[in-house]
């Protein structure tokens, strides 16, 4: 039992760990972790609110429903309605965006993706290092680029709460650092908590039953070895009788 | 046994009348009790019932995801997803699908390599050994139609490499594959007639040799690690010195091996599923998409050794021709072994360097498969290619000058 409790703590450390990682090197960014807990519900129940006032302008999250998000997440239909559900939608409709394909496609010259798998498809990590990244770019469209996913058509949308960042280039083209260009309303580290807020949801919306599973598995697994035990006794019960 | 069969009949009630039409008690004592099987099994003789377990968790949880889900182009994915999220367990149900898919490869390898080591596809058991084929050629064929079905974009450009693989045959290439598709493209009606190959037509076939299976093990009786026949030791009552009845000794051996496995499988399905991506891959997260090839393409990772062959060879078709080789060169195995020895146990250090050498490579191959073909990969596969046809080419040949330890008359057991 003790030993379980050590590897449980080891375990716990293991975020703060990367955590310290952080800054430091030109290519530290390519170390950061979201760290992500999908067992804080607060955090999940603040990933929502971002992802509903801040992504779904543009992005869907089309196989997952509001009332869905509601119960999953500790929120009763009624907050639900007030503030995820937006207006003409029913509480049980799926997340979609309001926003028509033809226009989207006009306006960005793609379709913003569909949410749903993104972090399933790239990873928590993939996408808490693309929303860190955006850098001021004035040959960009939309006048900024990313260094996840360099040459990408979204704006930052974010840049009210981070701000806006310069990146730094060696004279081979390299990435180096981040400086400051325009202060935002968000602290780092206060940005770097609502973007794993947000990150944590979209965990969550990527599997939703990733919220219960190793719960049941525990059950499933503690069963199994009482199940074995029995089957093994008798089993040595019977081969008593083999010389 | 004719006895506990007569008691049956004679006696009254529904066991007697069932018994009258229906051999179920004359079943029973001839295929488990009345079934000797050697005493000496090791841990390497449970992968065989578990295979059997697994066949049946595949069925069942393939029948319930079958009613969900819903095969074309526009659907496949969406009714994945649907399962994954609306129906009730549905993600248990695919999670133990696409896990059981992972783990029947390992069981089954594990099974065949225990043939390989204890020479259990010598004669008299070469017809066991084929028929065991054909069901690992089924096997394989049914992990890849149902690999296509979620119509996730690795499933699509995988589909893409192995049906065009089909192309690199002399003049009636590119018809055939144009065939298989049913289309110019993978397409609707490829994931249409997949579909159809994965719940009806392979897994019929499965459970056709799963039967023959059996018959042909109870004809020849089972191996044993030392590979020594019962069969040739009788005692005064006619039936094996070393053998005992398979039930009631073996069938609870096996729930101990179930009770085991089913842990393991229920660790990964309740708290790995994708398991770091090798049983269910990132790109197939992302639906099919024509116009967006993944990084790299790799097949999952019980087919990588194969593919890694495919790819260590310049020539696009002598590498389809050795790939398709490098499995059915399997079929000769009992052919190719002259060793007058059976078991590992009793061969000498020729054999087991030779095994040993197959082992590696096997192995090595698996990884180099999951790995981009580039620079030194490329460079050892070619190498783990040279020495996994080594080994099964050479083999009339060092198995015969392989220096054989004698063979014990009885086999050893410990209790």
């Amino acid at each position: 039992m003790r030993k379980l409790m050590i590897v449980a703590a080891a375990l716990a450390l293991v975020p703060a760990a990367f955590a310290s990682e952080e800054g430091g090197g030109a290519a530290a960014w390519q170390t950061w972790h979201a760290g992500n807990q999908l067992g804080d519900r607060a955090s999940l129940q603040r990933g929502a609110r971002n992802f509903m006032n801040y992504c779904s302008g543009c992005h869907s999250l089309k196989y997952v429903r509001y009332q869905r998000i509601g119960v999953d997440l500790g929120i009763s239909d009624e907050l639900v309605k007030e503030h995820l559900v937006p207006p003409g939608a029913k509480i049980t409709d799926y997340v979609v965006t309001a926003m028509p394909p033809a226009d989207a496609n006009s306006w960005f010259g793609i379709v913003p993706p569909d949410l749903s798998l993104i972090t399933r498809s790239k990873g928590t990590d993939y996408v808490f290092r693309f929303l860190k990244t955006f850098y001021a770019d004035p040959a960009a469209a939309t006048g900024t680029n990313n260094l996840v996913l360099a040459g990408t058509a979204m704006p930052h949308v974010l840049s009210d709460l981070q701000g806006v960042q310069r990146a730094v280039f060696d004279e081979h083209g390299a990435f180096q650092s981040f400086e400051s260009a325009v202060p935002g309303h968000l602290s780092a580290a206060e940005y770097d908590a609502f973007v794993r807020d947000t990150v944590n949801f979209l965990d969550y919306a990527g599997e939703p039953s990733k919220l219960s599973r190793a719960t049941t598995g525990v059950w499933v697994v503690l069963f199994l070895l009482l199940f074995t035990a029995i089957a093994w006794l008798l089993k040595q019960e019977y081969w008593k009788d083999v010389r | 046994m004719a006895n506990a069969a007569e008691g049956a009949a004679t006696k009254g009630g529904f066991r007697a009348w069932l018994n009258k039409r229906l051999p179920v008690d004359e079943f029973v004592q001839s295929q488990l009790v009345g079934y000797y099987a050697p005493k000496n099994f090791n841990i390497w003789y449970f992968f065989g019932s578990l295979a059997l377990l697994v066949f049946v968790i595949q069925i069942v949880t393939g029948i319930f995801l079958t009613m969900n889900y819903k095969p074309g182009e526009l659907t496949a994915f969406d009714s994945v997803e649907y399962i994954m999220r609306e129906v009730e367990w549905g993600w248990l149900i695919r999670y133990m699908h696409s896990t059981g898919a992972s783990l029947f490869f390992v069981v089954v390898y594990l099974h065949m390599y225990r043939a390989l080591l204890y020479g259990s596809y010598k004669a008299p058991r070469e017809l066991l050994w084929l028929i065991g084929m054909c069901l690992y050629l089924a096997l394989m064929a049914e992990a890849f139609f149902g690999y296509v079905l979620p119509w996730g974009n690795m499933s699509f450009w995988g589909a893409q490499v192995i049906v065009n693989l089909f192309g690199t045959i002399p003049g009636i290439g590119p018809g055939l594959v144009e065939w298989i598709r049913g289309d110019y493209g993978i397409a609707d009606s490829t994931l249409n007639r997949f579909f159809a190959l994965h719940v009806i037509a392979l897994p019929l076939a499965l459970a056709l040799f799963v039967v023959l299976h059996l018959v042909a093990l109870r004809q020849t009786g089972s191996n044993n690690p030392d590979g020594i026949e019962i069969k040739a030791k009788l005692g005064p009552d006619g039936k094996p010195l070393d053998g005992i009845p398979f039930h009631p000794y073996y069938t609870l051996k096996d729930v101990v091996g179930v009770g085991v496995f089913l842990m393991a499988f229920a660790i990964i399905v309740f708290f790995v599923p994708t398991f770091g991506g090798l049983f269910l891959e990132k790109p197939n997260f992302e639906p099919a998409n024509a116009l967006s090839t993944p990084e790299h393409i790799a097949p999952v990772w019980y087919f990588t050794p194969f593919y890694a062959i495919l790819r260590a060879v310049p020539d696009q078709r002598l590498g389809a021709l050795l790939m398709g080789l490098s499995v059915l060169v399997f079929l000769f195995l009992p052919w190719l072994d002259r060793s007058p020895v059976k078991s590992i146990r009793y061969r000498g250090w020729i054999w087991k360097l030779a095994v040993a050498v197959f082992t590696v490579s096997f192995l090595a191959l698996m990884y180099l498969g999951l790995m981009p073909a580039e620079g030194t990969y490329v460079m050892l596969a070619r190498i783990f290619t040279i020495a996994y046809f080594a080994f099964f080419v050479l083999m009339p040949f060092y198995t015969r000058v392989d220096p054989v330890k004698p063979v014990p008359e009885r086999v050893t057991y410990h209790a």
